[in-house]
């Protein structure tokens, strides 16, 4: 899968979570953008998780701070 | 020196939860979280802020803390080997008290290996950090307790938690770890803020056919649940298949410390390698004297557990049938949660019931699960039949006067 496909589908996954309908742009963050919290973070995270079968761990996500690393991350899983 | 002015103050950061906290106190409710006992008459009653009050929120569950036979034990190691050992447990601060601390956590627990920690907290802290080291995987569950959470944050390894008690989230996750790296699920078996049981034998079968190590902190359940008291993994028939029982003096044990037993031929090794073992004292020798002894007796407290579960019914019914909302649908374990609508109604119900004579816990986010307001009941052995009704008058004038039933 190409980092366009991944893309468009985590913007399938991100529309039930993103619920003020922020536009999602590259430099977009989770905090402080999409304002989630703790238990958004970890449904939003087990959604991909299960979208892409793989471990996005704890250490991890705190190197993923907006939707474009969050991309590119998922993208270098899939090798 | 311009730095001086441009430089932050580190407790900006606090800011938000110091406006929460003022917002609370303006509205002229007593301060939940400096309640002094001035007096303790009992483990069910106690002189708070100058009131006679019921105890339903100390952990204390089998009663244990003023035990004739626990406080004799304590005394006589007090005169016997000093206030303190002033010594880390690998160089001077081992005694013979705490070597037979843990012979009686052997035996209790029917176990080759006990290790015996200065609080519950650094047990989990050392044992978790120093098991799952880089590249190893820590699966655990969302809803697990703070000390937990640290053991992750100061090791190396990669932490993966799944959603509370999901036996399918955590398979799932156990599943796509890279091959050939080192697993350790860590369960509860109370989760202490809901009062709920974990799923313990499908979640331990899972675990292993994993390959993954499994460790079952039993702070909530030791002493009460379970045959002999050896927790959800003795009552659900797991615990030959968990490697490591993470426990508490501080509850059911009735004084402070902490623990991890353990069938694995190498365990010893931790006295070495375990930093929150070894950089800090050892407990008192009147402390591990008094747990020794109280571990002993709890081998022996069918009685107890058989009217500490009575109790636990017809609080759990009770409440339920005044119209509380409340953490679980039957009686689990020795904790009632009961929910509140938010921080404001909940600390004004807490309020109402501290002057009614009843002392709960009021727990608030971020130690609770989904942002929820909690009245933490823990109910105690030595509760009453009669005091369990006269706590249930109590919610129901409190429930009516603040206006959430």
């Amino acid at each position: 899968m190409d980092r366009a496909a991944i893309d468009a589908s985590i913007r399938i996954i991100i529309e039930p979570f993103n619920k003020k309908a922020v536009s999602i742009e590259e430099g977009t963050t989770f905090a402080g953008d999409l304002e989630f919290d703790s238990l958004t973070v970890m449904d939003f995270v087990a959604a991909i998780e299960d979208e892409f079968d793989i471990i996005i761990s704890m250490n991890q996500q705190a190197e993923i701070e907006t939707y474009g690393q969050l991309v590119d991350a998922v993208a270098k899983s899939q090798g | 020196m311009s730095d001086t002015v441009t430089t932050p103050d580190l407790f900006s950061k606090f800011d938000e939860i110091i406006a929460v906290r003022e917002h609370l106190l303006a509205s002229g409710v007593e301060d939940p979280f400096s309640l002094v006992m001035e007096k303790v008459l009992s483990p069910t009653r106690a002189i708070c802020n100058g009131r006679d009050t019921i105890l339903l929120g100390t952990y204390n569950y089998m009663g244990m803390t003023f035990d004739p036979d626990v406080i004799a034990a304590g005394q006589q190691a007090l005169a016997d080997f000093g206030a303190g050992t002033t010594g880390s447990r690998v160089l001077n601060g081992t005694y013979q008290g705490h070597r037979e601390c843990e012979d009686a956590l052997r035996e209790f627990y029917g176990m080759d290996h006990a290790m015996v920690f200065s609080t519950g907290y650094q047990a989990n802290l050392g044992i978790i950090s120093t098991i799952a080291g880089k590249g190893d995987y820590v699966v655990l569950d969302i809803d697990s307790h703070a000390s937990i959470w640290d053991g992750c944050a100061m090791g190396n390894a990669e932490i993966v938690p799944f959603k509370h008690n999901d036996i399918v989230a955590m398979e799932k996750r156990l599943k796509r770890i890279p091959q050939g790296a080192g697993k350790l699920v860590v369960l509860e078996g109370v989760y202490s803020m809901l009062g709920d049981v974990a799923p313990l034998a499908e979640m331990v079968r899972v675990a292993r056919e994993n390959g993954a190590m499994v460790l079952v902190d039993e702070a909530h359940s030791m002493g009460f649940i379970g045959e002999h008291g050896r927790g959800v993994c003795e009552a659900t028939g797991c615990i030959d298949d968990v490697d490591f029982i993470i426990g508490t003096f501080s509850k059911s044990v009735g004084t402070v410390g902490g623990f991890c037993v353990s069938n694995h031929p190498k365990f010893e090794i931790m006295r070495l390698v375990c930093r929150p073992y070894v950089f800090t004292a050892s407990l008192p020798p009147s402390v591990v004297a008094t747990a020794a002894t109280s571990i002993r007796k709890l081998m022996h407290g069918g009685n107890k557990r058989a009217h500490l579960w009575e109790n636990s019914r017809r609080l759990h019914g009770g409440l339920k049938d005044l119209g509380f909302a409340l953490g679980t649908d039957t009686p689990q374990s020795a904790i009632v949660a009961v929910i509140m609508p938010d921080l404001e109604r909940g600390a004004a119900m807490w309020e109402a019931l501290l002057h009614e004579g009843l002392y709960v816990n009021l727990a608030r986010p971020p130690a609770t699960p989904a942002n929820m307001t909690l009245l933490r009941c823990s109910l105690c052995a030595e509760h009453t039949a009669a005091e369990v009704e006269t706590i249930l008058g109590m919610f129901a004038r409190a429930g009516k006067a603040v206006g959430i039933i």
